[in-house]
């Protein structure tokens, strides 16, 4: 029978995996401890999530110098790859974690409810991303999106006392559900094709495999349910019904972090697996990511025109987002073209800069809905609940201004380096429509962050409006900002760090 | 010391930002205090500048300091750079002295002004601009100082902006220097297109060189030319000037007498191999345009009753005689006449001014008379102005006008003629002005119920503040001319002193008639000068002759009218026509697009129901499609 004496398990370089480690402690330690304790005192749930989350990007950063003079590698038997794609985005997950803990730590105390679970949930779907950004298997990928998904159906229903809260946890967890399906359907067929899980050897196998003509349905079927699992992650047309209903109903800063860690991860994710496993069939995958692209700037931006509620109108605003993120994934499907490493490069520098943007944007807006007079029913802003912050807040009200105009692409902030980055690498491969399509609902966008900053600046405050900026929201915008305005003044901060980053562990 | 360069425009600069933060705060007058002691510590360092190129061999007296590289655009490279030069730094020696001393006397004459520190900082910033003009190594920094001092002198002119005519003269000048800015960008591309590069000293070694073709030297000449004939006030650009007297009057002082309106002339100066490469007939229509201007300016001013309009067209026919002397080849002339003019003009606007203020804001030279009594100091000063704008030897402006002439009549004796007219009628219209003002009958006596002031009213000397700026350039009105004496070569210092920047293209009369005879010339300036005094003597003091004010030359020959009329009329239909393709098909097709975006999004919307069974039908519709679609590449295709 089976001899277990000969199983050897594969060697783990733990430090290389510390920052996942670090995350981890922080959520047992909150869980554990927490429910053996009384309600901690000095929001200390919130400073050791941030403590944990700082940890993680301090390691990150040592491991950063490390890759870059011994170079990428693969961790734990090739389960996950160490480069600094990965590190990249898993700087900006735990920065967001932390600033996104604070924006928590203000919310649930003037709710009453501080208590360490919601804690520890955005710990352990920090650990789910940080798994699914350096995943080079498509099985540990999975793991990675269910500890992340999972997380982030609790923490979408976790205001139970709203209606609408529960409603999005629901919503959320049904279709995500069915998207995982989807996923793990496309997986098996792949493997069926291949016999592998890991995207390096998946690339072996489809190099060296010559397919049969006009029989290469199989793979392709497989590679297309994967993509579509990844298409309702990261919320792409017309995959994306769900992301105004849970945007608007969760918890506003639960919703920027939806909206940063979740995003960011599936889309480091989706990049990595088609960059890496499915380069030999780009010429089909590729006029997909194109097509989806398109619809989601689209959609995207005309849609949130019309919207009256700030979060959906954010919500729309994301997917836009999300639309722009995937035009550097095209351009990195023209595997024939000399700068297909630019379209890698945009998209990790894009989600950073995004991270920080959107995370400010929703603290803003959690700020703003603090006051009940500001919000409706179900605790969600309308438009009108802007009407006059500038000069009511004024500090709070350019804050909002810079980081509207940085996702509206302005120059001098994070948006417009970010935007440029992957426009230009469209333009550097040759993908001219989908750059213009890119530029012109960059524009259509902009009326969107216009309206609300009309309405801050020109329109009255309202009598009733009593808005306070508490201490730690005040630290994670000043953050966000901060930010924000600095990679937009010295892009070149943000850009040098980038010359590495198409060298993928796998590749 | 050079590599400090960058503290002369900074200097103001700061002012203008601290009187920003802190003006109201320091209130009146120390905030005017704060600006005049920016100034002056611009002038000393200028100073100190100076010295140190002075110390310098002729030929190494030029340094560069590049502050950071501005626009690093392909093959466009412009540095934020600026320049010292024995030019850049004379123009700056006089811009920060005379800047010193103006905004000295209008901490006296704002006083109790409720605008007081903004009136600070424009001016700051006026002079932080006009240093960036021509202290500039290429001619992108020199523009933002150019459009820099065009924005400060629209601010200034309609600085009392509740006044209509205010209003209305600030953005005729500023509306009437655009036309002449176009002239200044385009020159600007061409420059970039056919050199390759807007600093000055790749454009003009260019020149030297031979490599800019004589015809794109004539284009690039000309539409420098054209934007020179707007900010110094030249035919047929030239009808803001007068209006811009609306300002205060050390604005017109400062920015319309003795700086600003002088940029046309440095420009051209700073150009000079380019003007010298180009066609012969740009050179001509220089001269030529800048006669005209001088004659036209001068026959106005003799029928304006203004104070300050009449000191205002002279300026503009002042201004003329410099382009005709740039014209002529005379470029250290030019310079010369440049310097001398700001001292005794802004002598005299400021004597102007000092008359204003001691008859409670009156100009009407008909309600003046025998001020000299009631304002000694004025009086005095402004006399010994008079005396040096009309020629009268050894006084600054003789020296400088009768250099000008000179090479006019080398270049051509008609001009020549021109030129002494011009040089009679100024002699003669400011004889008038001195007579009208300082002379004759107490005539405010009989208008002393419309200042204010019932029955009892007197006019009064102005404070010490205002005065010690009035002497000082009074003095430097006297002496100025020493700078550069036609007796011997061993005199020319300022020719020696710009040598390097204007050698080449300096025209070279040595050999010429007028320069064999430039004593009977001397002779001939200082008749036609004293012809002038004694035939306004004999109208207005003495009452011999009749008085000849012809009402077409108040009315500034009707150009003015015309120009409206013209701007009014057929100007104003297609600026319509235009506003009208503006709102209704630009904006019509922009509404356009945002109308569809709009029902776009409303019937996208619909799809938003809520349900999660709907949503679970657009992922499957989405998933079919894309599934198809590969089953058809993986099977078919």
């Amino acid at each position: 029978m089976n001899d277990l004496s000969n199983f050897f398990g594969p060697a783990v370089d733990w430090l290389a995996i510390s920052p996942l480690l670090s995350l981890l402690a922080g959520a047992l330690t909150l869980l554990l401890v927490g429910s053996l304790t009384g309600q901690w005192p000095w929001r200390l749930y919130a400073h050791l999530t941030a403590l944990s989350a700082v940890i993680a990007i301090a390691i990150s950063i040592r491991l950063w110098g490390d890759v870059g003079t011994n170079g990428a590698r693969l961790l734990i038997g090739g389960a996950l790859a160490l480069d600094q794609f990965a590190l990249f985005a898993a700087i900006a997950i735990c920065l967001a974690i932390a600033l996104v803990s604070y924006l928590t730590s203000d919310y649930l105390n003037r709710e009453g409810v501080d208590l360490p679970e919601i804690y520890a949930l955005y710990l352990t779907a920090g650990i789910g991303a940080l798994v699914m950004i350096a995943s080079n298997d498509l099985v540990v990928l999975f793991l990675g999106l269910e500890t992340l998904g999972l997380s982030l159906y609790l923490l979408a229903a976790s205001n139970r006392r709203q209606v609408s809260s529960q409603e999005a946890g629901l919503k959320y967890f049904i279709l995500g559900g069915f998207a995982s399906a989807f996923f793990l359907y496309g997986v098996a067929l792949v493997y069926g094709v291949t016999g592998s899980t890991r995207l390096i050897n998946l690339n072996a196998a489809l190099t060296s495999y010559i397919p049969v003509p006009r029989n290469d349905a199989v793979l392709l079927i497989g590679i297309g349910m994967i993509l579509i699992g990844f298409a309702f992650k990261v919320s792409l047309v017309p995959f994306q019904a769900w992301t105004p209903d849970v945007y608007q109903g969760a918890p506003t800063p639960t919703t920027a972090f939806v909206a940063s860690v979740g995003k960011i991860a599936a889309l480091v994710a989706l990049v990595r697996v088609f960059v890496v496993a499915f380069p030999s069939r780009s010429d089909d995958w590729g006029t997909i990511v194109f097509v989806l692209s398109a619809l989601t700037l689209v959609v995207g931006s005309v849609v949130a025109v019309v919207q009256t509620n700030v979060k959906r109108m954010l919500a729309y605003s994301s997917i836009s987002h999300a639309g722009f993120i995937l035009v550097g994934l095209e351009a990195a499907s023209h595997r024939a073209s000399a700068n297909v490493d630019d379209g890698l490069v945009g998209v990790a520098v894009y989600v950073v800069l995004y991270a920080a943007m959107v995370v400010g944007t929703f603290g803003v807006v959690t700020v703003v809905t603090s006051d009940q007079a500001n919000s409706d029913a179900s605790g969600s802003a309308s438009l009108d609940s802007f009407k006059g912050l500038a000069k009511s807040q004024p500090l709070l009200g350019l804050a909002m201004t810079v980081l509207l105009l940085a996702q509206a692409g302005m120059p001098l902030t994070s948006g417009f380096v970010a935007k440029f980055g992957v426009i230009q690498a469209a333009v550097a491969v040759g993908s001219y429509e989908l750059a213009v399509i890119a530029m012109v609902c960059a524009v259509i966008a902009a009326f969107v962050y216009l309206r609300i900053m009309v309405s801050m600046w020109l329109a009255d405050p309202s009598d009733s409006t009593t808005v306070k900026v508490p201490p730690l929201s005040r630290i994670s915008i000043a953050v966000a900002v901060a930010v924000t305005l600095v990679t937009g003044f010295l892009p070149s901060l943000i850009l040098d760090l980038g010359s590495n980053l198409a060298e993928l562990a796998s590749k | 010391m050079l590599n400090l360069l960058w503290l002369i425009p900074l200097l103001p600069l700061a002012g203008a930002l601290l009187n920003i933060a802190a003006g109201r705060k320091l209130g009146d007058p120390r905030s005017g205090w704060l600006a005049t002691s920016a100034t002056l510590i611009s002038f000393l360092t200028t100073v100190l500048a100076y010295f140190e190129l002075l110390g310098r061999q002729a030929e190494k007296r030029s340094h560069v300091e590049t502050l950071f590289s501005w626009l690093p655009v392909g093959s466009l490279q412009v540095d934020f750079a600026l320049l010292a030069d024995p030019l850049s730094i004379t123009m700056s020696l006089f811009v920060t002295g005379v800047s010193t001393l103006i905004h000295l006397y209008a901490i006296g004459y704002m006083h109790g002004d409720a605008k007081f520190s903004k009136f600070f900082i424009y001016l700051n910033l006026f002079v932080f601009s006009m240093l960036m003009l021509v202290l500039g190594e290429n001619l992108l920094v020199t523009f933002l100082g150019w459009e820099g001092v065009g924005a400060c002198s629209y601010l200034l002119i309609s600085f009392w902006h509740t006044r209509n005519s205010a209003a209305v003269a600030g953005k005729k000048a500023f509306v009437t220097n655009r036309i002449g800015d176009f002239g200044v960008m385009i020159a600007m591309f061409l420059a970039f297109s056919h050199v390759g590069s807007l600093s000055y000293g790749a454009i003009n070694e260019a020149a030297h060189a031979g490599e800019l073709a004589a015809v794109s030297a004539t284009a690039i000449a000309l539409l420098l030319f054209v934007g020179a004939c707007g900010k110094s006030a030249q035919l047929p650009l030239y009808f803001w000037l007068p209006d811009a007297m609306e300002g205060p009057t050390p604005v017109s002082a400062l920015i319309h007498a003795a700086t600003m309106v002088t940029s046309g002339v440095f420009l051209l100066t700073r150009i000079n191999p380019v003007l010298h490469v180009s066609y012969a007939w740009v050179s001509t229509t220089v001269a030529v345009v800048g006669a005209a201007t001088a004659l036209f300016a001068a026959t106005i001013a003799v029928s304006q009753n203004d104070i300050k309009r009449v000191l205002a067209y002279s300026t503009v026919s002042q201004l003329g005689l410099m382009f005709l002397a740039i014209g002529s080849g005379a470029y250290v002339a030019a310079i010369f006449h440049m310097v001398t003019h700001a001292f005794f003009k802004a002598l005299l606007f400021l004597g102007s001014g000092s008359v204003i203020h001691g008859m409670h804001h009156e100009q009407d030279m008909r309600k003046m008379g025998a001020l000299r009594k009631v304002m000694p100091i004025t009086g005095f000063t402004f006399i010994i102005g008079w005396l040096a704008i009309a020629g009268v030897p050894p006084f600054a402006g003789f020296w400088s006008k009768d250099e000008i002439l000179l090479y006019v009549f080398a270049k051509s004796p008609v001009l020549y003629v021109v030129g002494i007219v011009t040089a009679l009628l100024t002699a003669y219209y400011m004889t008038r002005q001195v007579i009208m003002v300082f002379y004759g009958k107490a005539r405010w006596r009989d208008h002393g119920d419309e200042h204010g002031a019932h029955g009892d009213f007197t006019p009064h000397e102005s404070p010490r503040v205002m005065l010690m700026p009035l002497v000082v350039l009074s003095v430097l009105s006297v002496v100025g001319g020493a700078m550069q004496l036609p007796f011997s070569k061993d005199l020319h210092f300022l020719e020696h002193w710009l040598a390097p920047v204007v050698e080449e293209s300096e025209a070279h009369i040595g050999k010429t008639w007028a320069y064999q005879n430039k004593y009977l010339l001397l002779l001939l300036a200082v008749a036609v000068a004293t012809a002038g005094i004694v035939l306004a003597l004999a109208v207005y003091a003495k009452a011999k002759l009749k008085v000849v004010e012809p009402k077409v030359l108040e009315q500034a020959w009707h150009y003015d009218g015309a120009v409206a009329r013209v701007v009014a009329g057929p100007g104003a239909a297609t600026f319509n026509l235009i506003a009208w393709f503006d709102a209704n098909i630009v904006d019509g097709i922009v509404n356009g697009v945002g109308q569809v975006v709009r029902s776009v999004a409303g019937s996208l919307r619909k799809a938003q129901s809520g349900f999660v069974r709907v949503y679970a039908l657009l992922i499957s519709i989405g998933a079919v499609v894309i599934l198809g679609w590969l089953l058809l590449r993986g099977v078919v295709l």
